[in-house]
């Protein structure tokens, strides 16, 4: 690339020596993308986005037979309908205590064996992280039925620990992967010299690295929740009886049902995303600096 | 504990605590140990009964089949092929439009304009929400009573009455569209972070050089975003091959089975039909074509060996 670069500067200045002045300050005025490229697109683009988004809320706020396009008088009749008779307070519940064990589950497996593949070099670890690439092309959705049966053999079925086991088992390669990243760009003097300083490993990481790899943690934990929330499938497979179904599957209920009481579905729809938008309205910060830290040069 | 304590004891002990052999294994248990457990057996019973009879309505006959479920699959079984076509049909036309509409999307966000931090936001937003909420958002915006498509109709586009998602004309683009929705933006975020590492020398010296807007973009900006959107591409290629939550919840695979891709059409046949020797043997062959996907597309993209 640098040898291309070189021979630049006596090449433009060979193209500009015809017409110095105005061929200059036309380009620097150039330089700019005329605004209406810019905003002409991204109004479009942003309309097919936001529409859908104004819609659901449409639906979840207006009362029931209005055909008004704006969501007033507003209403929380769909709300509190769903919420008791479509009996979504238990499925919040469950999708909650579902995301919450997935995230500390996934973050902590991942955060141990991520350790291991930072620091150490061990006999297995190529075979290894070959098997976590390649377990990124597993199709959870074509293993439901061996999955389906062993979650029977352990009694786990219509228990909210199989899908929790599931849905760390799915997350498990990738964050173990990104933690490694994370941890990798921590040097190792610093653990190093707190070991000499009379720390043992484990408090020497716990106190010199952990803190250090928060955003990364947080960018990991963030998105083993948001994946076990919005994940449907196993939870659909696994859970059959009624007080164990997940938000999700809840979702599908409302959707499948002869006729669809359109406003209760919306109402769920949005129940089912506030916790996402609060997590990433959350993390976003954290998100970047983990991402830009950690990902890319791991 | 005093700092002089530590260092007065005798390294060659310190060091083998340090560096126990056994540390780095005792830390991948509980990771290799889940995998083994509900990936790695699993997979490997799907193997196994690919090859067997099994189905527990029908007891008398499982057993050992050989290759039958498979010779069944590519000689008798027409819903195979149709599947199989469907599956790659979507996942061309969703790659395609998500990389085309994302990359779009990523140079126009990363231009400097007013408003662009919330621009971004909301451009993104789709990326965070479900396939089974995409789904809802979707069955509101074309259901034919009070969906969206009934102001379409108002205004010329469309016909009242038939929903998009129950007419076997329809129900493709109608179902790309709502993927797209939430696809787009997983493609604008990879791009858009790939973009901002790209040398602000390079467009100078382009520029200096005369070269247009364009040609800076088919010289500077592709050649150094090529790995991330071949890496992109693929995932997003295996992932909308595997992922069925959206087309499970908005179309179910109909109508008529006109949107049923192999993975959903494998759910069909172990759930439904309780035919898992035979799923087994479809799931198989899914298997063996996105490996060979995989590594035919690395292959010929060059993945990787431009690095200079």
């Amino acid at each position: 690339m640098i040898t291309q670069e070189a021979p630049a500067p006596t090449a433009g200045a060979a193209a500009g020596r015809g017409r110095p002045g105005p061929r200059k300050a036309r380009r620097r005025a150039w330089d700019e993308v005329p605004r209406w490229q810019i905003f002409l697109p991204l109004s479009i683009y942003l309309l097919f986005t936001l529409i859908p988004f104004y819609w659901i809320l449409l639906f979840a706020l207006r009362p029931s037979g209005s055909t008004s396009l704006i969501p007033w008088p507003m209403t929380g009749e769909h709300f509190e309908k769903v919420w008791t008779e479509r009996s979504f307070a238990v499925y919040f519940q469950n999708s909650v205590v579902t995301g919450v064990a997935s995230l500390l589950m996934t973050t902590l497996v991942a955060l141990v064996g991520g350790y291991a593949l930072a620091r150490f070099d061990f006999r297995g670890k190529r075979p290894f992280m070959l098997g976590l690439l390649c377990s990124q092309f597993v199709p959870g959705a074509l293993l439901l039925v061996p999955l389906f049966q062993i979650f029977a053999k352990l009694q786990l079925i219509n228990s909210l620990t199989s899908v929790v086991i599931a849905e760390t088992v799915f997350q498990l390669p990738l964050s173990m992967i990104l933690i490694a990243g994370f941890i990798r760009n921590v040097p190792y003097s610093l653990e190093e010299a707190a070991w000499v300083d009379g720390c043992t490993r484990f408090r020497a990481f716990c106190t010199i690295v952990l803190p250090l790899l928060r955003p990364g943690l947080i960018a990991v934990g963030s998105f083993a929740f948001v994946h076990a929330w919005n994940h449907f499938l196993f939870a659909l497979m696994f859970l059959s009886q009624q007080d164990k179904q997940t938000i999700p599957v809840g979702l599908n209920t409302l959707m499948s049902a002869d006729s669809v009481d359109l406003g209760a579905l919306a109402a769920g729809g949005i129940i089912a995303a506030v916790p996402v938008v609060i997590v990433f309205g959350f993390i976003q910060k954290w998100l970047i600096t983990g991402f830009s830290s950690g990902a890319v040069k791991g | 504990m005093a700092p002089a304590a530590a260092v007065a004891k005798p390294p060659p002990k310190r060091r083998r605590a340090l560096y126990p052999r056994r540390l780095p294994y005792l830390l991948i248990a509980p990771a290799g140990l889940l995998m083994l457990g509900f990936i790695a057996y699993p997979v490997i019973s799907v193997f196994y009964y690919s090859l067997q009879h099994y189905n527990p309505t029908k007891p008398w006959r499982n057993g050992f089949a050989g290759f039958e479920n498979f010779t069944h699959a590519f000689t008798q079984d027409p819903m195979f092929w149709d599947t199989l076509q469907f599956s790659v049909k979507w996942v061309v036309v969703e790659v395609g439009l998500q990389l085309l509409f994302g990359l779009a999307l990523a140079l126009i966000v990363n231009q400097t304009f007013i408003g662009r931090g919330i621009s971004r936001a909301m451009v993104f937003s789709p990326w965070a929400v479900s396939g089974v909420l995409t789904s809802v958002i979707w069955v509101l915006l074309y259901n034919s009573q009070t969906g969206i498509t009934r102001y379409l109709a108002d205004m010329g586009i469309g016909s009242y009455g038939t929903s998009w998602l129950s007419d076997t004309g329809t129900v493709f683009s109608a179902a790309i569209i709502a993927d797209l929705w939430r696809g787009v933006p997983f493609f604008a975020i990879l791009i858009l972070a790939d973009l901002q590492s790209v040398s602000k020398d390079l467009y100078e010296a382009a520029e200096v050089d005369g070269a247009s807007r364009f040609r800076q973009f088919i010289h500077i900006t592709l050649p150094h975003l090529k790995n991330a959107i071949v890496l992109s591409t693929l995932l997003r290629a295996v992932w909308e091959f595997n992922n069925v939550d959206l087309l499970y919840t908005l179309t179910g695979g109909g109508p008529a089975g006109a949107t049923t891709t192999l993975p959903l059409y494998v759910a069909n046949t172990s759930v439904d039909a309780h035919n898992f020797g035979y799923a087994s043997a479809l799931t198989t062959v899914a298997f063996v074509i996105l490996l060979f996907f995989s590594i035919l597309y690395l292959r010929l993209s060059k993945f990787g060996s431009d690095d200079k």
